[in-house]
């Protein structure tokens, strides 16, 4: 007994929409088993809050008097350099940027204390940023420098656009050398001293929808506290790595890109963050709603923690030396008891993505749905999937003479 | 017996006096140093877990003031913002005393400011910043 989105959105308008998050269609599940659930339930909702590099806003600042062109010149906002390639005052700003008097890793570690994920973060909140400008000057653009407080309301249009969020499962990093390494999944202590990983793991958007069955090209979602849409493919979306019995991937493998007005959205989900030695970044919210078509995504959503496994990966010397060994995999669920064993070692773990916030954003957008504010959505084109033989290649290199 | 940890702040005159040495004779308390420094316009900070009688040890403090020593908990010092915390856990696993734990049924990052040894490990592990410190 399948469903439309049609029939769906028809019971959310009326307000008669079952809703649970991916959390509480386990339990569902369990209870009343797949066709029983799959009946019942009409939308499970998803979340993730983690740190996501490949974030990034533009946004339009309006012609000041005389006019101005900033591409080809330089931008920075709050000391932040931004780019202003595109044309005269159209302004991308990235996660990762940090200003140029930064020390960086000079005095290593550095503490990476202010960056794009920053800047964005204020600018969402409301504050003023000052923007400095340089350029050139032409006939029909003569003005050459730009020294303004700018502020998101007086924005003509501001944007997030993420090339790559919301990664389908990843690794779980540890460290076999003799020294503290500081990496983008946290300080990680010498001879396996901690497991750090990221992924909400089974409220995680793309763990509930292994094989891109209902989140494609144009599904709304929860994007930092607003809502946005998948743009695109995620960059290094790879869906073709080994999946295990239940389709989930056993390793990183797809990922999103994502686009939403920065005016909706607020700071508590948009967090600018610092990795001691490793640099700034952006810590996003997304949620991720699945309608239940049929009884196969019924338990795609009911995946649980002990039912998904991502790599044991060495970032002291494997992960930056593109070396494929990984020294096992570990569910979710050991991970999330605090303690994995590797290599006969107990070793205890933690995770950059936050689950109770992960909790709160499906609970906000079940919320949302409840209320008959928002639709689930066909997709307008799918991603490619398991079967595609569309995969992340590395680079090869071939040398400047 | 009490054991408490303390930070002491010794104004210019009083950074070359042997003070801590005065707690073990005159008081009979026994010290361990978590922290110290003389900052640049020679102030001193001590950071030290105090333990002894509860009389004693009470005495001891009363002494430090009035030397002039400001005297308070160390509690005070560490403190979690707790608007930009996402109970990831980061910084569970760098914190030596066991002050920040990961409740395994909320999942949420309890953070016991008695346990804490002002080691400052937590504050540039945490990916969003929320620990500080006020030293």
């Amino acid at each position: 007994m399948a469903k439309t989105i049609a029939q769906i959105n028809e019971k959310i308008k009326s307000g008669k929409a079952v809703v649970v998050t991916a959390e509480e269609i386990i339990g569902i599940v369990e209870e009343r088993g797949v066709a029983e659930a799959a009946k019942e339930v009409d939308v499970v909702t998803t979340g993730t809050f983690g740190p996501m590099c490949s974030s990034g806003i533009y946004f339009n600042i309006g012609h000041s008097k005389p006019r101005m062109k900033l591409g080809g010149g330089t931008v920075f906002l709050n000391d932040v350099p931004g780019y202003a390639g595109y044309a005269a005052v159209d302004v991308l700003l990235g996660a990762t940027a940090l200003p140029e008097d930064d020390p960086r890793n000079k005095v290593y570690p550095g503490e990476f204390k202010y960056g794009g994920g920053h800047v964005i973060e204020e600018l969402v909140a409301g504050k003023d940023i000052k923007l400095v400008a340089s350029a050139y000057g032409t006939d029909c653009y003569p003005r050459r420098k730009l020294e303004t407080w700018v502020n998101i309301k007086n924005l003509n249009e501001a944007v997030l656009f993420n090339p790559r969020n919301a990664y389908q499962n990843y690794n779980c990093a540890v460290n076999l050398s003799d020294r503290i390494i500081y990496t983008y999944l946290g300080v990680l202590k010498p001879n396996l001293g901690n497991a750090n990983y990221c992924s909400a793991g089974q409220l995680s958007p793309l763990l509930n929808d292994p094989f891109y069955k209902t989140i494609g090209i144009g599904t709304k979602i929860f994007l930092g506290g607003g809502a946005g849409y998948v743009a695109w493919i995620g960059t290094q979306h790879n869906p073709s790595v080994p999946r295990g019995e239940n389709g989930v991937p056993r390793a990183g493998a797809g990922t999103l890109a994502l686009i939403g007005d920065l005016k909706q959205m607020k700071p508590e989900w948009l967090m600018g963050t610092s990795f001691q030695g490793y640099g700034v970044t952006l810590t996003v919210g997304v949620g991720v709603p699945i309608p239940i078509l049929d009884e196969e995504m019924c338990r795609f959503t009911a995946v649980r923690d002990s039912d998904i496994y991502c790599p044991v990966v060495d970032y002291s010397r494997a992960y930056p030396q593109r070396e494929s060994a990984t020294l096992g995999e570990v569910s979710y669920a050991k991970l999330k008891s605090g303690e994995i064993e590797i290599s006969g070692k107990r070793v205890p773990t933690a995770s950059l993505s936050s689950y109770p916030k992960a909790v709160e954003i499906a609970e906000t957008l079940k919320e949302w749905i409840k209320k008959g504010h928002f639709l689930v959505t066909e997709p307008i084109a799918r991603l490619p999937g398991a079967e595609s033989g569309y995969s992340f290649k590395p680079l090869v290199e071939r040398p400047v003479e | 017996m009490v054991s408490k940890r303390i930070v002491l702040r010794f104004p210019h005159r009083l950074v070359d006096q042997p003070i801590v040495c005065n707690l073990v004779r005159k008081f009979d308390l026994e010290f361990n140093i978590l922290k110290a420094y003389v900052t640049p316009r020679e102030e001193g900070l001590l950071v030290l877990e105090l333990r002894g009688n509860e009389k004693a040890y009470e005495e001891g403090v009363d002494y430090l003031r009035g030397l002039g020593v400001a005297v308070q908990p160390l509690s005070q010092d560490i403190i979690r913002n707790i608007s930009r915390c996402t109970h990831c856990g980061v910084c569970v696993v760098v914190c030596p005393t066991e002050a920040l734990v990961l409740d395994l049924n909320t999942r949420k990052v309890h953070f016991d400011d008695t346990k804490c040894i002002g080691c400052e490990l937590c504050i540039k592990a945490c990916p969003t910043r929320a620990m500080e410190a006020h030293f």
